[in-house]
């Protein structure tokens, strides 16, 4: 029997605003708990929300990114049910009409492209954070409130590798809209997954099962694939899938059922009364169209064609926006292409993996790297004494300043080497005759011995060929 | 017994409110309830032909605020009300289900 596999994945999002989505107290994370709270945020009675607009800008701003379509006339609706981390008994989201609809992200694996359609966006509130211990749980709201969006992909992903392939498309568009860090490690970006397998040729899709506990991109995959398996094999034995919420199981890489899903849920959604409709003009969507940073895969496709760099360097250097702009600028700066990619993929990614930290927080800029590579392809210096270079530029030092005052520059003029190069050849008769019978190594070690004279510092494409000439005089 | 709303629905609307109904409240509940909702359908021989649905009932559109943080510094008087309180969190009794995170 074949099978086809059908994954829908939702994914939210925390923006990065500086206030709450309906309440000004501050988005900042590790602070003392509840520190970031107000009676808004703990829904006491007789408190009144109001919309950050920011959220709204940065919400058409992800629909736009993502080519959705953008609600003009959106609503908030409440979504009710009851736990100790929300304290009003409900979450103020939207169901009936989301900030945005329709959209896509394009997707590449096994070297075919794929749209993957999105079937909404909306914006909402955050809960707060629960911890457990035996006899209590402890509540944090500071995150009560934080702004979310959450994006639903439409049932087109097929396969564990498409899913982990639009998870990293997503990750990177939204990253490059700069609205969030997303980062699954440190909570702004979650993952809910949902899947279902079916014979092929059978009109109505399979049981659905729910995955949480997914960590990582990886464990997203993983997940998938053993439950991928886990329902053919059930489906073969002519068994039932049931429908369930299931738990990745990190160690043993296997899924682990949580719980039984009977009927749906009931959240019993209505319009937010205390919050006035939005009313979305086309004048404030087309000024944050203007905003919009231009995309990943745009980026990718000038970097092959317009700078002449590899594919595989386009994709490294468009991960994040930081990297991608870094990259730019070096380019303006007057680097050439091929060998900034190459020190932004070497030393600096080893330096950031060094030292456990991202571009921005350094001290290396665009102007220092893209000096040093001058420096490097007008024969100022040698790739390396570019070594010594690179460390300097990590504690921000001007590579130009930096390279006179060591005395590395190196030595190119040949009115200045030549001199050199005469009392070598005349200190050594043998060498010379050497290399005139044609034994190559000869002129190795007149080229070591010019390099002694001048510490290291003469250029030594420019030293071989004075030395050729001299003797072939 | 009743038309507009049956026992059955009235225990899961009174589950989903946290609600404790026993089976001697039951038909009380419902009949009530049934009332209600029998106040609410003369609302449906109004003739909303050609009317918008509406989400909002005042005319304010677009009140939103700029994206400044403003911290009240309200964390101590907030835990002073709370019912349980350690080390500046809210202490609530153990939570066992792990529906958290279901936004």
């Amino acid at each position: 029997m074949n099978f086809e596999t059908t994954i829908g994945l939702e994914v939210h999002v925390e923006l990065k605003t500086h206030s709450k989505i309906f309440s000004p107290s501050p988005v900042e994370f590790g602070d003392q708990p509840n520190s970031n709270t107000n009676v808004i945020d703990w829904g006491y009675p007789g408190v009144l929300p109001t919309t950050n607009k920011g959220v709204v800008h940065d919400g058409i701003m992800a629909g736009l990114a993502l080519h959705a379509q953008i609600q003009k006339h959106p609503h908030f609706d409440r979504k009710n049910y009851f736990y100790p981390d929300n304290p009003k008994a409900y979450q103020i989201t939207q169901a009936e009409t989301p900030i945005a609809h329709d959209g896509w992200v394009e997707i590449e694996v096994d070297d075919k492209k794929k749209k993957i359609g999105i079937a909404e966006m909306h914006i909402e509130e955050d809960a707060g954070k629960n911890s457990h211990a035996t006899r209590y749980s402890y509540v944090d709201l500071n995150r009560q409130g934080t702004p979310l969006i959450e994006i639903v992909s439409k049932p087109d992903i097929s396969s564990p590798d498409e899913a982990y392939a639009y998870l990293e498309q997503l990750r990177q568009v939204i990253q490059f809209t700069g609205i969030s860090d997303v980062k699954m490690e440190e909570g702004s970006m979650r993952v809910d997954v949902n899947i279902s397998v079916r014979p092929v040729g059978q009109k109505e899709f399979g049981t659905k099962t729910e995955l949480k506990n997914l960590n990582s991109f990886n464990y997203v995959r993983k997940g998938l694939a053993f439950e991928e398996q886990r329902h053919q094999r059930v489906l073969m034995s002519g068994g039932k899938i049931a429908q369930e919420t299931r738990r990745f199981d990190e160690v043993s890489g296997q899924t682990i059922l949580m719980r039984t899903k009977e009927g749906s849920d009931d959240y019993r959604y209505f319009p937010e009364p205390d919050l006035p409709v939005l009313n979305i003009s086309q004048n404030w969507i087309d000024s944050i169209k203007q905003e919009l940073p231009e995309p990943p895969a745009k980026r990718r496709q000038r970097y092959v064609d317009e700078l002449g760099i590899t594919d595989y360097d386009a994709m490294v250097l468009t991960q994040t926006k930081e990297m991608s702009d870094f990259y730019d600028q070096m380019i303006k700066d007057g680097a050439d292409p091929k060998l900034a990619a190459n020190y932004l993929q070497g030393n600096v990614n080893e330096f950031l993996n060094d030292n456990q930290v991202e571009l921005q927080d350094t001290k290396i800029t665009p102007e220092h790297l893209a000096t040093m590579i001058k420096l490097i392809t007008d024969g100022t210096i040698s790739s390396k004494m570019a070594k010594k270079v690179f460390k300097a530029i990590t504690n921000g030092e001007e590579p130009k300043k930096f390279v006179e005052e060591k005395g590395m520059v190196q030595l190119s003029d040949p009115a200045k080497l030549q001199p050199i190069i005469d009392d070598v050849v005349a200190a050594n008769p043998q060498s010379v005759e050497d290399f005139h019978n044609g034994k190559d190594r000869a002129i190795g070690f007149l080229v070591g011995q010019i390099m002694k004279q001048t510490h290291g510092k003469a250029n030594p494409q420019v030293v071989n060929k004075l030395l050729k000439e001299s003797m072939s005089k | 017994m009743t038309e507009k709303i049956s026992e059955d629905q009235v225990k899961h609307v009174a589950e989903l409110a946290k609600l404790k109904i026993n089976a001697d409240q039951l038909p009380y509940f419902t009949t009530q309830l049934d009332q209600i909702i029998g106040l609410f359908e003369t609302l449906s021989k109004v003739d909303t032909d050609g009317v918008e649905p509406t989400s909002s009932v005042t005319d304010q559109i677009n009140v939103m605020r700029e994206d400044i943080a403003d911290n009240w510094n309200q964390r101590q008087a907030l835990l002073d009300n709370a019912p349980d309180t350690q080390d500046g969190y809210i202490r609530v009794p153990v939570i066992i289900d792990e529906s958290e995170d279901n936004n």
